[in-house]
């Protein structure tokens, strides 16, 4: 049986930078306590002429010279994101187009809170494993949006992860689920800037119920067990709830911690775990094991298994690392922040 | 009033709006951008094809934007530049970031970016701009 997984893969992160302390100080709230209470210390900030579609662009450029394909061959892409720039015109044209795919493709933008890019990731696996498509290039950016003096303005940030899955992964992707279910702990209506959110509720009954249950219907469905695993992902709202969702389905701090992307980058949204999964595959070595559980509200959790190949040590040097992308970084003051960010409409 | 670009005569040019697509001539191989049929040097011994360049060049000079035409105020300050390509033309382009410090003969590398926007209701222009090679 041939195997299937990541050919290449790629993120991207805008070189903005506010820090907790930044936005505190103008609402006049103690940095110290949402530091600690969030273990996130500064968010990425996009540039004023960055959006969703940039964002996935660059993260499918360092996708596709990772896998070193001819962009013909990608039969579908798909980009998951909350952040579109058009409501009507899809953002994967524009990405289909700037990668050269050819017409020849299958394109569509999904939808699904924080976890678009995983389910992108779901379909593009299942048209390759049914033979329809070569490879298929699944995308989760976003450019988050959160309300001035809103508790996620220190987290809503920007970043995008993209892979190309195929045949002759540099990881075999060995199973993937779903656990899904009605429950509203964020939303956001059409026409609206901002999202609004259940406050406390999104938390146990939402984030947490959700990744937990995905991952151990993947872990029961591979028989496999956290000690299998060398490195794990969970969405990442936050510092906090990734490492508590870890510990409490027996996964260890130092599992999480080469895919922990969220202090100083925040909380990309859709970009989220695919980032922390960029991160993790910069870091992984042949024969070990990735798992990825992301979220999103509404809600529904994707679990993945992934297991390295021989073939990421001579791929992951043709991009990139996140990294990279963490370190190369410029901080802005608030102003300049409302300036790139719009917030003040004319 | 918001500046309204023709629609058709921008999907007519994406193509070479999101990568740097010119031609060369395979006989003598000098590369044209924007792309041309016919080689200047070989003429009609001229073997003509599609080539998309890397995007990597230097600038050979460049001005400091101040007071932007419509839909480029937020980017102010911001530069524009003539850029060498590698494989040996010409391009002009907007150089990202903080123009402070900009330098003859730097490095640059593309990237993809919102080029303008027809107000908010309008269409949205992506294409290349350049950023500084890191390290200089
Ligand atoms: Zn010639």
């Amino acid at each position: 049986m041939t195997q299937i997984g990541i050919v290449g893969y790629g993120a991207y992160i805008p070189r903005y930078r506010i820090t907790v302390e930044e936005i505190a100080k103008v609402w006049g709230e103690n940095a110290e306590d949402i530091k600690n209470g969030l273990m996130v210390y500064e968010k990425s900030v996009p540039g004023a002429d960055e959006d969703t579609i940039t964002i996935a662009v660059e993260a499918a450029k360092n996708a596709l010279a990772r896998a070193g394909i001819d962009p013909k061959k990608i039969g579908a892409v798909y980009v998951g994101s909350e952040s579109h720039p058009y409501v009507v015109k899809p953002s994967g044209t524009v990405v289909a187009e700037a990668l050269m795919t050819g017409e020849n493709v299958m394109v569509a933008d999904f939808e699904f809170a924080c976890k678009a890019g995983t389910a992108a990731m779901q379909c593009c696996y299942g048209l390759v494993k049914a033979g329809e498509i070569e490879y298929g290039l699944a995308i989760g950016a976003d450019t988050s949006q959160s309300r001035p003096g809103d508790a996620l303005e220190y987290t809503a940030a920007a970043a995008g992860g993209a892979f190309i899955i195929g045949g002759s992964p540099l990881a075999v992707l060995e199973g993937t689920v779903s656990f899904t279910t009605d429950t509203s702990d964020f939303w956001r209506r059409e026409g609206e800037d901002y999202p609004k959110h259940g406050a406390r509720f999104t938390g146990k009954p939402a984030y947490f119920r959700h990744v937990t249950a995905a991952t151990r219907l993947l872990l029961e469905k591979l028989s496999l067990k956290p000690s299998d695993f060398t490195h794990a992902v969970f969405h990442m709202p936050n510092g906090k709830f990734p490492t508590t969702a870890g510990k409490e389905l027996g996964f260890t701090s130092e599992q999480l911690k080469a895919g922990l992307v969220v202090p100083h980058v925040g909380n990309s949204y859709s970009g989220s775990s695919l980032v922390g999964l960029t991160a993790a595959l910069d870091a992984a070595k042949p024969g070990e094991r990735i798992l990825v559980t992301s979220y999103g509200s509404g809600a529904g959790a994707d679990s993945f298994s992934f297991e390295v190949t021989d073939r990421i040590l001579e791929r992951r040097d043709n991009a990139p690392k996140t990294e990279y992308y963490i370190r190369k970084k410029e901080n802005i003051d608030y102003g300049t922040y409302i300036k790139l960010k719009r917030k003040l409409k004319q | 009033m918001t500046h309204t670009s023709s629609v058709p005569l921008y999907w007519r040019l994406k193509k070479s709006k999101y990568n740097v697509i010119g031609t060369r001539c395979r006989t003598c191989n000098t590369a044209y951008f924007p792309g041309r049929q016919l080689c200047q040097n070989c003429r009609r011994k001229g073997e003509i094809e599609e080539l998309k360049f890397s995007g990597l060049g230097k600038i050979l000079s460049y001005t400091i934007i101040r007071t932007a035409p419509q839909g480029f105020e937020q980017y102010t300050p911001y530069a524009v530049a003539v850029i060498e390509l590698d494989e040996g033309t010409m391009i002009s382009g907007q150089i990202v970031g903080n123009p402070a410090g900009l330098k003859i003969d730097q490095r640059v590398k593309p990237v993809f970016r919102k080029i303008s926007e027809d107000g908010s209701d309008g269409l949205i222009h992506y294409g290349m701009k350049w950023e500084l090679v890191d390290g200089q």
